[in-house]
């Protein structure tokens, strides 16, 4: 298949019952595999992994922080890419899509700050510090909020996918804007992003290294947290789907009737 | 069969708790959701087809 | 263009409306401050250049939820819609008269209330600079907040929530030339990042606004 051509088939799951009978076909595999990963590896870390010399066994908590926080990133960048789905090619599942997603990433950012938090009080010897990460996450919550709340403002579907996008958009922009800021406000206590960097993986750097014990457990449970995530993002799109469809049945049969 | 967790055991046990309840509330909360709206669905369609 | 500042303008004092009542809030917030955290006047200089920051920010936010409701409510959005004027132009006179019957009456407020706080000499100069730069920004990022909950009711609390995020970057660079202005450090670094800031809202946000209005007037 050529690359236009594939272009083209992955724009069919634009059409929503196209989208509605794929996903019905592969949400099965994706629920079962991703909390699969997830229990295995959250089994693997809490019992089969040692004590961090340094932290003790609060280094469990990496399990759950560190996927948490990634996907909380990642539901923002894929909510930002399906509204500028939305807004050049007009694809309705796209525009739902992206609602489906906030409240997923309201939750993980949420697991991320309360697991931080908890992590924090024995680390640092207090529950919150105005640390860049800390703060940026905790405005990155706030941007989901205001943005959730924009949606279940607007009556009109159609006005309501536009807005929120233009939102997102405008949004991300000055979500980068304050994490700069934040960093120049204040310097902060939190290690660096660890996991993502190759050094980590080798222990080439052994200031602030995951080491290997620790990083399958933690590969895993990423992985099964990315793939929940996919799973719930299918889920609640059908839902928005039909919810939609139901609005719109209602509508016509009122104008009907 | 809890490993030892030593003086960190509650902090370790709480983090594990939170985030497990708060991501079974999501997982049941959309599911919820989307068997009530399905079933809504199948009933519009259901009476439109009847009726239309 | 003009006609159109000047009749937004007009209807501002006339209703007196934004005017008075963000001064008025401002005064009240900075009265309030002491009587939260007492009367210490060491503690209410160091506090002061962030709180009169605060103060102003809110004072502006304040008067957002009427910058084009009236207009809007009255059908003469719709008639600015289909004018020769770009809308794009309409938005920025819309912030730019918002800016001048709210952000700078309090850029000028500003120095009577740091007297209020003890705010520490050097800072008077530095906090009111900072404001200057940084109100403009605020009205701007305010109509772009105002335009996304214009067909609304009870858009007021929804928009606090989607604007106050989008002040942060605003708010920490604004604050902190006020802070080390007071303190006698080097403000540079976060005069310029204020600026830039204003300069590239100013610049870009009007199209978002734009957009969004156009949008809201389907």
């Amino acid at each position: 298949m050529s690359i236009a051509a594939k272009a083209n088939a992955l724009w069919e799951y634009a059409n929503p019952r196209k989208f509605l009978a794929t996903s019905e076909r592969v949400l099965p595999f994706f629920w079962i595999v991703s909390i699969t990963c997830i229990v295995v590896g959250l089994v693997w870390g809490f019992f089969f992994t040692p004590d961090d010399y340094k932290q003790g066994s609060t280094v469990k908590i990496i399990y759950l922080h560190v996927p948490a926080a990634l996907m909380a990133i990642n539901c923002w960048l894929m909510m930002l890419a399906t509204s500028l789905v939305w807004l050049v090619r007009r694809h309705h599942v796209s525009a739902l899509a992206a609602r489906a997603a906030a409240p997923i990433g309201i939750v993980m950012t949420l697991i991320a700050l309360l697991t931080g938090a908890i992590w924090g009080q024995p680390m640092w010897g207090t529950w919150w510090a105005w640390d860049p990460r800390l703060t940026s996450f905790l405005i990155l919550f706030l941007f989901y909020l205001g943005y959730v709340a924009l949606w279940e403002a607007i009556e009109d579907p159609d006005t309501a996918a536009d807005l929120t996008s233009v939102l997102c958009l405008v949004g991300s922009v000055f979500a980068i804007l304050s994490r700069y800021a934040v960093n120049f406000w204040n310097q902060g206590l939190h290690q660096g992003a660890s996991v993502m960097r190759a050094g980590a993986v080798t222990g080439a750097d052994t200031e602030e290294k995951v080491s290997n014990i620790f990083f399958y457990p933690l590969l895993i449970c990423i992985i099964g947290f990315v793939l929940l995530f996919i799973a719930l993002v299918l889920y609640r799109t059908g839902t928005e789907i039909r919810a939609r469809r139901i609005k719109a049945l209602l509508a016509r049969e009122r104008v009907g009737g | 069969m809890i490993p030892d967790l030593g003086k960190y055991g509650d902090t370790v046990l709480s983090s594990y708790a939170v985030s497990i309840v708060l991501l079974v509330a999501l997982i049941v909360f959309s599911v919820m959701r989307g068997r009530k709206v399905r079933a809504e669905m199948e009933r519009v369609e259901q009476r439109m087809s009847r009726n239309g | 263009m003009i006609a159109l500042l000047l009749r937004d303008l007009k209807l501002a004092f006339r209703a007196g409306g934004g005017f008075g009542l963000g001064l008025a809030f401002f005064l009240i917030v900075t009265v309030m401050i002491p009587f939260a955290v007492g009367p210490q006047s060491s503690l209410l200089s160091t506090i002061a250049p962030g709180v009169l920051w605060l103060g102003a920010l809110l004072a502006c936010l304040l008067s957002l939820d009427r910058l084009l409701a009236l207009d809007w409510e009255d059908g003469s959005l719709d008639l600015l819609a289909t004018a020769p004027l770009p809308l794009e132009s309409v938005v920025t006179i819309k912030a730019l008269a918002h800016w001048l019957t709210t952000g700078l009456p309090l850029v000028l407020a500003a120095p009577f209330f740091g007297v209020l706080l003890n705010l520490p000499v050097p800072g008077f100069f530095w906090l009111v600079i900072s404001l200057l730069i940084g109100t403009p920004a605020m009205s701007v990022i305010g109509t772009f907040g105002a335009a996304l909950t214009v067909g609304l009711k009870r858009g007021g609390l929804l928009l606090s929530l989607l604007v106050l995020p989008l002040y942060v970057p605003t708010l920490i660079f604004g604050a902190e030339v006020a802070r080390r202005g007071a303190t006698g450090m080097e403000v540079q670094t976060p005069l310029l990042m204020l600026a830039g800031i204003t300069a590239a809202t100013i610049a870009l946000l009007p199209f978002a606004s734009a957009t969004v209005l156009r949008i809201n007037l389907r």
